[in-house]
């Protein structure tokens, strides 16, 4: 079925079976690989994307579930030439070692700082009612979705930390 | 996955025509269904996506309780209750993560009736209501054991509406690789009665701790509960844990659950 996608600014039209996830179609019908598919069940994070403002897991949903959403993925952050701010504090801290969950890693932080200026709460906010510290804390439980088999948190956390220090995402 | 088509419609009653065919399924958020799907534990001839249907979601007070939406995701329902009904907005807030908060809702969560689910606890303490396209569901009569409930093959969960208690608090022993809850107890505190709702604990599903809630209803405090404990009979025996092991949680999480709604 046809399935109209606004993919990082541009337009793109999918013929896919429905059973295609939305982290398939970016991968093997659009050529955008830049998102992972590390657990394909949605416990991993690595296939992170933000679609409609929101991080969600492009693994467990379906492609065709999102005609005429808007989905940006690590690709449509920034280029190897101009790196988004995010992306800029991941390499200048070193937050990866492997790499393979950095793209849905940058994606999930980003939205999550967005999240954050939105005012919305985590379950390790002390005041559920908004006006939250980025605490190391705060950046662990908002980033509890995207695990890291090779154990970068440390340096993932100051990249965050950074990044949303300079109000930058 | 098994071959489907999908539909998307856009309101209510289109979303009811589509569901006439035979085999069809409804799919909110899909972070359970889509799963389940691609495990080929399910084989539904039509998906019928609920998630462009604007008039199921959202939260709005009535008289005393918040109706909420069955396609509002967990994450709207932690945003939106923090200052109305805190123990929800708790709750919701640490169903899976941010992600999937993202998409799941809590419509989809009650039709799907997991025995380890959230919901259906809250459900139970506060006496709540689950509102389909042509009836009202007492939260007592709803649940029927795992992934079993009173709705039939065409109905929607359309909303809740949850009572909302003077004070209240969810307490889960998390198993730590999925963080469903072991065993989850949520307390409800209202004006002559408590209601405490157990859920990943019993073979039968969700339900009421009803000697709990009698005895916190003179006395609602964590000494209240000292002498009691609930028996094995009938919880969830796994090789996450034993039936005894799940029985002497209940009774701790319901302590901690009182201690911090007091």
């Amino acid at each position: 079925m046809d399935t109209t996608l606004k993919i990082n600014g541009e337009e793109r039209v999918l013929q896919a079976d429905p059973r295609t996830s939305l982290l398939d179609a970016l991968r093997h019908h659009l050529g955008l690989t830049g998102s992972k598919k590390g657990c394909d069940h949605g416990q991993c994070g690595a296939c992170t994307v933000i679609v409609n403002g929101r991080r969600i897991n492009s693994c467990l949903t379906l492609a065709c579930m999102h005609d005429g959403d808007e989905i940006t993925t690590v690709e449509g952050l920034g280029t190897p030439e101009a790196l988004s701010p995010m992306q800029q504090a991941f390499v200048t801290h070193d937050g990866y070692q492997c790499g393979y969950c950095t793209p849905g890693q940058i994606c999930s932080a980003t939205a999550m700082l967005e999240e954050v200026a939105q005012g919305w709460p985590s379950h390790a906010s002390a005041d559920l009612s908004g006006g939250m510290e980025l605490t190391d804390a705060e950046i662990s439980e908002r980033m509890s979705g995207n695990l890291c088999r090779c154990a970068a948190y440390p340096n993932i956390v100051d990249a965050i930390r950074d990044a949303a220090g300079k109000g930058e995402r | 996955m098994y071959d489907f088509e999908l539909t998307r419609p856009g309101t209510l009653d289109e979303a009811l025509a589509a569901l006439r065919a035979e085999d069809a399924q409804p799919l909110s958020g899909g972070q359970t269904l889509i799963p389940t799907l691609k495990q080929r534990l399910a084989m539904p001839s039509v998906l019928v996506s609920l998630t462009g249907i604007e008039e199921l979601r959202g939260i709005t007070r009535e008289d005393g309780a918040l109706r909420i939406g069955g396609g509002t995701t967990h994450g709207q329902i932690a945003r939106e209750t923090a200052d109305s009904f805190p123990g929800l907005s708790h709750l919701a807030g640490k169903i899976g993560d941010p992600a999937v908060r993202n998409r799941g809702t809590i419509g989809g969560s009650l039709a799907n009736n997991d025995p380890s689910a959230c919901y259906p606890a809250a459900m139970m303490a506060t006496g709540g209501t689950v509102i389909t396209n042509n009836r009202e569901i007492a939260a007592d009569d709803y649940f029927q054991g795992m992934f079993t409930t009173a709705l039939e093959e065409d109905e929607i969960v359309t909303g809740v509406r949850i009572p909302v208690p003077q004070s209240s608090n969810y307490q889960k022993f998390e198993q730590p690789a999925s963080r469903f809850p072991l065993v989850g107890v949520f307390v409800a505190r209202f004006d002559g009665r408590v209601g405490v709702g157990v859920t990943g604990a019993s073979e039968g599903g969700v339900f009421r701790w009803r000697e709990a809630e009698e005895a916190l209803g003179s006395d609602f405090t964590p000494e209240a509960l000292k002498d009691m404990s609930h028996p094995a009979d009938g919880m969830i025996s796994d090789l996450h844990g034993t039936a005894e092991y799940r029985a002497h949680l209940i009774a701790v999480m319901t302590r901690r659950a009182v201690a911090a709604a007091t």
